[in-house]
């Protein structure tokens, strides 16, 4: 499982956060002493600018690996409270217990209503700790379900938000058939008969993300991932040693820019210039233009053939070479 | 690789130490068992009872009648969609697997009979980087499915994948999960009747896709069954694990698979089951 960096300022954040502070100091001394500074300060916002834009045009994977972690970035709770109203959360598997891993509840974007289910990641330490940092147990995939069944019935779009390092590796989890339950989501989000737009909002951590992510539309915030494994995972096993992360997350294509040249997801959603921490607003705005945007797309086909484009879209993934008859008998 | 390093990863035969003549050791209970008698009961010890690897042919001879399997989907060859290379490049690693396995991914799928039965029927090799599932080993059975709901056969799969999803086709094998459980969806909407079969180890992505879904699961006895692998799991709870645990007997205890099975009885068990289903009524 991943950490989130304990810093708040990525590394190769640091000569901008620096401008930034300059600009600030110039702009507390020209008010404090009247002096016209506005055209030093524009300069400094110019390089600025542009410094941002040499940085995060180039980021390496890993470097957007930091960035689908920084502390700071909005998570599902976040994009909730901004983008959802009347919004009523609905807890518990009716089986075992509520976790809080997986946070499900109904309410409105704009006039749409939707169910919403997302990975909950915590926002303080007690949450983070209850929470796993965003890894559920087989009772939070049960509760998504559920709830996913109930929209289901009563013909309610389904959106979720996707952001897990993985599925909760431990006793209780596997006692509890976390491989089973995991694999019962993915067979039964295959038979709902609303539109499912899936978001990946941060981490999209292997089977753990997709365990609520068969949906007719799969889209990515610019700077999030998406893979069979973590980086640290994959160098474990391949270097022996998690130091390789960094060659891990480039050999594994796990960008939203590989993802779509797999075919594997529908829509890139720009994040601000320095990444969605730094202009959350302007992020839940874009969210929201584009689920609203997909869920009516969706909304003309029936049950059937929403179903039947769900089959379609994920039968058509993988890659492979046909080759024909004769070769193979050779 | 060569054929003795891809036994030794895959685990193969690693268990099984070969003596002159006809006694060899099981290196499960350490006891001298008679070969003869173990190559009998298919690669199985005759004093611990424990179930040791087989190859995907040995696993058709074992479960089909004579000569009735014809593999399916043999044009289908895994490619290296992402460049892979670490320590050794994907493309080698492939190479190396299908020289020692004469297989051109890690799973075998066709149509064959049980007992007279017709069924769709496929099986992982672990020989086969660990059994692992990428693109082919996804889409060889999400053909599988489609054919069992085309044909109104049921679709009897064994599984035994340490290595779940395919780490070197990256995202694309974790995308085969969802694939093989569309198919299914389809197949359980139409009716159809699948069983799966465990065998150890089934693990990871492969577990938590088609190998969970069956109408009826069976799993051979001491088979490692799970999602996350051991390892992972000890260092995240940071302390030991529990003898026995995610074994064939712990799933059953735990209620995740419906019976287990000696291999010697495996194919009269699910013909048994076909039979009570109503599978030999079918047109």
């Amino acid at each position: 499982m991943a950490k989130a960096s304990s810093s708040h300022r990525l590394d190769f954040e640091a000569p901008i956060i620096e401008l930034e502070k300059k600009i600030e100091e110039l702009r507390t001394f020209a008010e404090s002493t009247e002096v016209d500074l506005s055209g030093q300060i524009e300069k400094l916002v110019t390089k600025c600018d542009e410094k941002k834009r040499a940085i995060f045009n180039s980021l390496t994977p890993w470097q957007k690996i930091q960035l689908a972690r920084h502390p700071q970035r909005p998570l599902t709770s976040d994009i909730v409270t901004a983008i959802v109203a009347d919004f009523i959360e609905l807890h518990g598997d009716k089986s075992f217990r509520d976790d809080p891993a997986i946070l499900c509840g109904l309410g409105r974007i704009d006039e749409q209503r939707v169910l919403l289910v997302g990975h909950r990641k915590g926002k303080d330490t007690a949450e983070k700790v209850s929470c796993h940092f965003g890894s559920p147990h087989p009772e939070g995939y049960k509760k998504a379900m559920l709830k996913m069944k109930l929209a289901d019935k009563f013909g309610v779009p389904i959106v979720t938000f996707i952001n897990t390092p993985g599925a909760y590796p431990g006793i209780g989890a596997e006692e509890r058939g976390q491989a089973f339950v995991i694999a019962r989501n993915l067979m039964d989000m295959a038979t709902l008969k609303v539109p499912i737009v899936c978001v990946v909002i941060g981490e999209g951590g292997s089977g753990g993300a997709l365990g609520i992510g068969i949906g007719n539309r799969i889209l990515m915030l610019e700077h999030s991932y998406y893979s069979v494994i973590s980086p640290e995972g994959c160098a474990a096993i391949l270097w022996k040693s998690a130091e390789y992360k960094e060659q891990a997350a480039n050999i594994l294509k796990l960008t939203a820019e590989d993802l779509s040249s797999f075919g594997i997801i529908d829509e890139i959603i720009p994040e601000p210039l320095g990444g969605a921490h730094r202009d959350p607003p302007l992020v839940f705005e874009r969210l929201k233009e584009a689920i609203l945007r997909n869920i009516r797309e969706l909304s003309g086909l029936s049950g059937d053939e929403l179903v039947k484009d769900r089959y379609d879209k994920f039968c058509k993934m993988g890659e492979f070479e046909k080759r024909l008859k004769e070769t193979v008998d050779s | 690789m060569t054929p003795e390093e891809n036994e030794k990863k895959s685990g193969g035969h690693r268990k099984r130490k070969e003596m002159p003549d006809l006694w060899m050791q099981c290196t499960s209970c350490n006891k001298l068992v008679y070969k003869p008698k173990f190559e009998e009961m298919q690669n199985v010890c005759p004093e611990c009872n424990y179930h040791f690897e087989i190859s995907s042919t040995e696993r058709i001879d074992s479960l089909l009648d004579e000569c009735t399997f014809e593999e399916h989907f043999t044009e289908l060859y895994p490619l290296d969609p992402l460049d892979f290379v670490a320590v050794r490049s994907y493309e080698d690693r492939l190479k190396g697997a299908q020289e020692f396995t004469k297989l051109s991914d890690a799973c075998v799928v066709g149509t064959g009979k049980m007992d007279g039965l017709p069924v769709v029927f496929g099986v992982s090799d672990s020989r086969f980087l660990r059994g692992s599932m990428g693109s082919v080993v996804g889409e060889k059975i999400r053909r599988g499915i489609d054919l069992a709901r085309e044909l109104s056969q049921p679709f009897i799969f064994v599984s035994g994948s340490g290595g779940g999803a395919r780490m070197d086709e990256g995202v694309l094998s974790l995308m085969q999960m969802a694939k093989t459980s569309v198919a299914l969806a389809e197949l359980d909407r139409c009716g159809g009747l699948f069983i799966s079969v465990l065998t150890n180890p089934t693990m990871g992505g492969c577990m938590a896709s088609f190998a969970a879904l069956g109408d009826v699961i069976f799993a051979e006895p001491g088979a490692l069954i799970g999602f996350a692998g051991p390892t992972v799991i000890k260092e995240t709870i940071k302390s030991e694990i529990p003898d026995g645990f995610q074994s064939s007997e712990f799933q059953l205890e735990h209620g995740f698979v419906d019976r287990i099975i000696n291999r010697g009885e495996l194919r009269s068990s699910l013909v048994q089951v076909m039979r009570l289903l109503g599978c030999d009524q079918a047109a």
